[in-house]
């Protein structure tokens, strides 16, 4: 993918082109070494490199009492929403390929409405509006709350997911469900939706990352996942700076995994469906929403 | 029924819900701005032939792009702002005002980065075989040949960012910024049983500033495509 953008803008360097690139390698080099020592410089001076606040980090206790519950509390709230919205995807992104006229249009609707509105709008509401309703424990209302938008929202993008996959598949596929005496409906299930569903698995895993990455909206509507536990170790211990750092890399580091999980997949599945297969290459940091 | 919808527009009478709006507008507007350029200058970095350039635009992209916004915009007021004092205005809500649109901006780039990007992977490879040929190096062919064409074949995905931002500017409310969803948060808490419609209203307000940037979009994507 990189080296295809890097051969369209220049050629196979000569001596002098090696030479200039060694020279501003260098020079990118000593300037990003002068912002790290600029940061650092400015962190000494606020007394932020003290040992202890860093040390601190990798104590059992931090681990045992808040990371790792942290880390606990937004899997489970994001393996949770990666279930509930698949089915809400599959439910609606069938909705939209129906024969039915009215089916089709409520899906539509649906589907629409709820890319258009931020997420943190629809937890909010299902915070606020969940303990009226007496459905859940008062305990439990964030994590439901968290979990409800994130399925609405990405169960949207899912359902838009599969109906892109669906019409991304060669049109010779349905004909020939059709030409062997299946119905409409038959050569959706049977034909059209396991290869499109392979199709579309890389692009599924990058909506998981979405989601393991929305959860830490929770934080805002008090769900105790792992920023919300990292800001009260920080704050308790007076190292917020350092404790939010750990939060993020422990983010980086899972999302890094299934995103490369989800570059893996694409090109390993490429042979077992007629789909296209390739994410694209600016997967929006939210749902793509006029695909038309 | 009919005392419902009064109590409900009574509520407007206390909660400006236009100016809360225009709060998450003008977060929108100078957060594209800002991450517009910044992704500009990392999708040059990652198409340039410096190898070092090339990875820090890389790394940087890699890591924004797996980091919860929440995350950036509470480090940057409760770990750069508290901990560091660094006040980016005098003034209180000005300050975090600030800081929202430098977290936005530092996290939507990576996104600009990779649709730029994208866009460079529509031009063919001719046009550059053919700016060097006429004897251009490589910031005048990216400037004069390569950009024009690549922005123009990227508007989809820097369309796409552009709604994803707007939705996001609503996670300001983590950087203290009074917005629209700590408004309805408010309002909901003053108001409980009209709920379900302060809830519409917000949600219909976002459809409505969304869906014609997405149909904007579209048009423009068909307009400005480069005809091969």
């Amino acid at each position: 993918m990189s080296s295809k953008a890097q051969n369209v803008l220049f050629d196979v360097q000569g001596p002098r082109g090696r030479m200039l690139t060694l020279i501003f390698n260098i020079v990118g080099v000593l300037l990003v070494a002068a912002i790290a020592w600029y940061v650092l410089a400015q962190l000494g001076e606020r007394g932020q490199l003290e040992s202890s606040k860093w040390t601190q980090l990798f104590t059992a206790r931090s681990w045992n009492n808040f990371f790792i519950p942290g880390i606990i509390a937004t899997l489970r709230a994001a393996g949770v929403a990666v279930v509930l919205s698949v089915i809400f995807g599959l439910i609606f992104g069938l909705g939209r390929l129906s024969q039915v006229a009215v089916i089709r249009g409520i899906s539509t609707v649906v589907v629409e409405f709820f890319r258009a509105v931020p997420v943190l709008v629809m937890m909010i509401f299902f915070y606020l509006g969940l303990g009226r309703t007496g459905l859940v424990q008062p305990t439990e209302t964030p994590f439901w709350a968290v979990v409800l938008a994130l399925m609405f929202y990405n169960g949207s993008v899912i359902a838009e997911l599969i109906r892109s996959g669906v019409h991304g598949l060669p049109r010779g596929q349905r004909e020939a469900g059709l030409v062997v005496g299946l119905t409409e409906s038959q050569t959706l299930r049977s034909i059209l939706l396991p290869q499109a569903l392979t199709a579309m698995l890389p692009s599924l895993v990058s909506q998981f990352v979405v989601i393991l990455k929305d959860t830490a909206l929770g934080y805002i509507i008090t769900y105790p996942e792992l920023l919300a536990s990292g800001r009260r170790l920080g704050s308790g211990d007076g190292n917020i700076l350092q404790t939010l750092l750990m939060a993020a890399v422990i983010f980086v580091v899972i999302n890094f995994a299934l995103t490369s999980l989800a570059q893996w997949l694409s090109g390993f599945l490429s042979y077992r469906t007629s789909g296209k297969t390739k994410t694209p290459d600016a997967p929006a940091p939210a749902a793509p929403t006029p695909a038309k | 029924m009919s005392s419902y919808f009064s109590d409900f527009a009574s509520l407007f009478e206390q909660f400006d819900v236009a100016s809360a709006f225009w709060v998450n507008i003008q977060l929108t507007f100078f957060a594209a701005i800002g991450s517009m350029l910044l992704g500009t200058v990392l999708a040059l970095m990652r198409v340039s032939p410096i190898t070092s350039m090339r990875w820090l635009g890389a790394a940087y992209v890699n890591i924004i792009r797996n980091t919860p916004l929440t995350i950036i915009l509470v480090f940057l007021v409760l770990g750069v702002w508290s901990q560091l004092q660094l006040n980016l205005s005098p003034d209180f809500n000005k300050n975090f005002f600030r800081y929202a649109v430098v977290g936005l901006a530092i996290y939507h780039a990576a996104f600009v980065c990779e649709a730029i990007r994208s866009g460079v992977n529509t031009v063919p490879v001719g046009q550059a075989e053919a700016a060097r040929a006429i004897g251009l190096g490589f910031l005048p062919a990216a400037r004069l040949i390569i950009f024009p064409q690549a922005l123009r074949g990227a508007i989809t995905p820097l369309g796409n960012t552009l709604i994803a931002l707007t939705k996001n500017t609503t996670v300001a409310a983590a950087a203290s910024v009074t917005e629209i969803s700590a408004l309805m948060k408010s309002m909901i808490e003053f108001r409980p049983d009209v709920i379900i419609a302060v809830f519409l209203t917000v949600a219909i307000g976002f459809v409505l500033i969304v869906v014609p940037v997405g149909l904007l979009t579209t048009w423009a994507s068909r307009k400005f495509a480069v005809v091969r």
